[in-house]
């Protein structure tokens, strides 16, 4: 940076100048035109993050529909067939419409902010991403409305998945959801390396990298290297009921395991790739609501990348029941139990932040501390069925069922809550109610474990998953009714978070622009912020910038008539390029919906793949082609 | 709000840079991850099904050598108009940048047209076995890939003569030629594993 030329005030005449023109350079069209065209991260990010919840509640009324169905033994609310779609509908809404892509929504609006940039890396992928999960969310569930929707569970295990055993299309409606939501999840990872590494503030160096944007750079990473299995699963699965290859089919020499074994390589990643966002989300609540950095940072971030790491080495350990040597199976039951070592590293360092700092326990810190708990058990009876032997007893039991809910509600769920509490001021100025926060976090901390706690003891005393009744008489009536009396109490508990918003949204309190005295770079900014989120680029000189000094020193520059941002080294995070971003388009839309015929046109024809494409890569083209603004000097 | 204090100006800096300086090699980088991993996990599956045939092939022929060999050699000599568009590129030598464009979709129609006629020649269905139907799917694969590459040099191309160069573009011409070592790269690996493991196997 050159410092010759600067004052080192900015007079009020020069800084409502600058705000005037950076409004102008960076506001959308108006009207509804412009909410179709716009590339502005948090625009974006807010419906993702809509949307995404829009699921969440969804995917919750299937499993309350389940939960009433298997309130007392022999009920007639629905047959076989129908809980077979309700279970495999609430799997894959759970997983690929809602806990992937909420994380990465938070991250869309939140990472440049908290990076000190002004918009995301790949603008108009980031609205193509949003509208391709969209539509693909939308055809999942039109399609299980048409009774076309997926019947053969989360994982769509061949033969169960194949034309034999599942005729029609439901499959094959479920194989597209996965490609649709895996090309939105995989933008969303790509444009979040790029902004972590080549967009963080001046100054902000890898050593002073808040752990959000550690945590999103390692999920990231993990969803780059874990999605295109699953895409190259759901390829082959429904290229075997369409074109009639033979990948899976054991005659004609390919093989079920092939399958269990390409997505599990992508399912087991997975967790952790809903899971360490929560983590980051964690660690910046603790450290705000503790008033003290996070204790042990170099080991954070260690511990956030050897789980990216070891969360590669344990697929196995989901088909121990499928007769693989017993060596493979020692090597799996090993990376399983290894793996609790950097969540118990975390765990262990954030009692430690809580403990010697000045905790002030508002709603996002009793979410953490709920989540210390719910997922410390999870954790336990992962190690539980992490061992062979064990696993064998417990699997496809209810045993199971209650473990993962313990880590992903637990682990993921809960610390989501504590976000929503925690950037809710930021995102709308207003913040939450803290005393229907407080009901909020205990009827759900309530719900949950009456709800999960007795589905291990089901699962021990034999009650199998996915079945749509049992029989009086077992020993399961009592408990399988308690179960579902906390599933209502979860669903109340949502309801009130709901009304919470809409009040909030009226009513709330005003928050300012940083109503926590939090360390990090988002709440330098308005709240909401304006639309090129800083008016002068900040530059950062700790790791927790906000905290060191009352003055924000900042860059001049960047202050003109185009849509710059500042590109600096991804490691030292030195200034390096004035990059210009996109202007709004329609053309990520257009793309989206043409690339959504192609997908949908596949289930029913391969020629859907062809002649599908040259719409795509019209719109695609136009989407590219630069304006004779963009011009660079 | 809180006081702002100016430490710098950054109005001196370039708006657009090359290599990993610019943002567009950054999202080239991400994909060539991305696609990278479904080769590796698409020749994994290949190397899952080969031990559970009685043979490889099962009951064909391997694929025939002459259209797969030609396509390899027309690649690699590929790389010298790629080359020389993105060192021209990086040059901001808008005259090389044309040319080397040109002469670069001029060899991608080539390799479409070769493709075709391999596909022709791997001697076996994709729905007749297992080693088909992955044979199939890597070519495919790499297919698309092609396909892409050779659209997306046609469209810069096309904006390399529809107006003058400026820095950006001329990233963009980089980065393009630095996805098409990467599609050579995978398709020397797929070369060997389609036609040349066969043939190793013992059962050319």
């Amino acid at each position: 940076m050159s410092s010759d030329h600067y004052a080192p005030t900015i007079q009020p005449a020069e800084l409502a100048d600058v705000e005037a023109r950076l409004a102008r350079t960076w506001a959308d069209p108006p009207g509804f035109l412009g909410w179709l065209m716009t590339v502005d991260h948090k625009r974006i990010g807010r419906r993702y993050i809509v949307t995404a919840m829009v699921f969440f509640v969804l995917g919750g009324l299937l499993a309350l529909a389940m939960r009433t169905q298997l309130a007392r033994p022999e009920s007639g609310l629905m047959g076989p067939d129908r809980y077979n779609q309700l279970f495999s509908m609430h799997g894959s809404t759970m997983m690929f419409l809602f806990a992937v892509p909420v994380m990465e929504a938070v991250a869309v609006y939140i990472v440049p902010l908290m990076a000190g940039t002004r918009n995301i890396s790949f603008p108009r992928l980031n609205a193509f991403s949003y509208w391709i999960y969209l539509c693909g969310g939308v055809t999942i569930f039109v399609a299980f409305l048409l009774d076309i929707g997926p019947e053969a569970g989360w994982f769509a295990y061949v033969p169960l998945s194949s034309s034999a055993y599942s005729p029609g299309k439901r499959t094959d409606f479920w194989a597209q959801l996965i490609t649709f939501t895996e090309v939105a999840a995989l933008a969303v990872a790509v444009e979040l390396v790029a902004t972590i590494l080549k967009q963080r503030a001046p100054g902000m160096t890898l050593g002073r990298m808040p752990l959000f944007l550690w945590a999103m750079l390692v999920t990231s990473f993990m969803v780059i290297f874990a999605m295109p299995a699953v895409m190259l699963a759901s390829s082959f699965l429904i290229s075997d009921r369409l074109v009639g290859t033979q990948f899976f089919n054991v005659a004609e020499g390919g093989d079920a395991l092939l399958w269990q074994h390409l997505f599990w390589f992508f399912g087991h990643p997975e967790v952790y790739i809903i899971f360490i966002p929560a983590l980051g989300m964690i660690s910046t609540i603790v450290a705000t609501f503790s008033r003290r950095p996070v204790f042990a940072y170099p080991y954070m971030v260690l511990a956030l990348i050897a789980t990216g790491f070891l969360a590669f080495g344990l697929w196995v350990h989901h088909m121990f029941a499928t007769g693989l040597p017993h060596l493979g199976n020692s090597f799996y039951t090993a990376a399983s139990i290894t793996i609790a070592l950097p969540s118990a590293v975390q765990i262990f360092a954030w009692i430690a932040t809580i403990w010697s700092g000045r905790p002030r326990f508002a709603t996002p810190l009793l979410f953490v501390i709920g989540f210390l708990a719910i997922f410390v058990l999870g954790g336990l009876t992962g190690v539980m069925v992490a061992s062979v032997p064990l696993d064998l007893q417990l699997h496809d039991t209810y045993f199971v069922v209650a473990h993962f809910h313990y880590v992903l509600i637990g682990g993921a769920v809960f610390p989501l809550f504590g976000a929503f509490y925690y950037w809710f001021p930021k995102i709308t100025g207003r913040l939450l109610d803290e005393t229907l926060g407080k009901w909020n976090f205990w009827l759900f901390f309530v719900g949950f474990n009456v709800t999960f706690f007795p589905m291990h003891y089901l699962g021990l005393i034999g009650m199998p998953r996915r079945v749509y009744t049992y029989p009086p008489g077992l020993g399961w009536d009592l408990w399988n009714l308690v179960a579902t009396i906390g599933a209502y109490l979860i669903a109340i508990s949502a309801l009130l978070f709901v009304f919470n918003v809409i009040r909030s949204l009226r009513s709330g309190a005003r928050a300012g622009d940083d109503p926590w005295q939090a360390p990090d770079l988002e709440w330098a900014t308005s709240s909401p912020p304006p639309p090129h989120n800083f008016t002068y680029l900040p530059i950062v000189q700790s790791a927790e910038p906000l905290w060191h000094s009352d003055e924000i020193p900042v860059v001049r520059g960047a202050t003109g008539d185009k849509r710059e941002v500042l590109l600096t080294s991804a490691v030292e995070a030195a200034p390096g390029i004035r990059w210009q971003m996109p202007e709004p388009s329609l053309w990520p839309l257009v793309s989206a919906l043409a690339l959504t015929v192609l997908f949908i046109w596949s289930v029913f024809s391969p020629w859907g793949v062809v002649w599908g494409a040259i719409p795509v890569a019209i719109a695609l083209t136009f989407w590219f082609w630069p304006s004779k603004s963009e011009q660079s000097e | 709000m809180r006081a702002l204090r100016v430490v710098g100006d950054v109005s001196h800096l370039p708006d657009y840079g090359f290599g990993p300086a610019a943002l567009g090699w950054w999202g080239t980088l991400g994909f060539i991850l991305i696609e990278g991993m479904a080769f590796v996990l698409g020749i994994g599956a290949l190397f899952y099904l080969l031990p559970l045939q009685p043979a490889w092939p099962p009951a064909s022929r391997p694929p025939d050598l002459l259209w797969g060999t030609l396509f390899t050699v027309v690649v690699v000599l590929s790389e010298i108009p790629n080359v020389l568009a993105g060192r021209a590129a990086k040059a901001r030598d808008a005259r090389g940048v044309r040319i080397g464009l040109l002469v670069a979709v001029f060899v991608g129609f080539l390799l479409a047209v070769i493709r075709g006629f391999e596909f022709g020649a791997l001697n076996e269905r994709w729905d007749h076995n297992a080693y088909g139907s992955i044979i199939w799917a890597l070519m495919l694969m790499h297919t698309v890939h092609v396909a892409t590459d050779v659209y997306d040099t046609c469209v810069l191309a096309a904006l390399a003569f529809a107006r003058p160069l400026d820095g950006r573009r001329f990233s963009d011409v980089e980065d393009n030629a630095a996805y098409w070592h990467f599609v050579l790269v995978t398709w020397l690996v797929l070369y060997a594993l389609i036609y040349w493991l066969p043939r190793m196997l013992g059962h050319g």
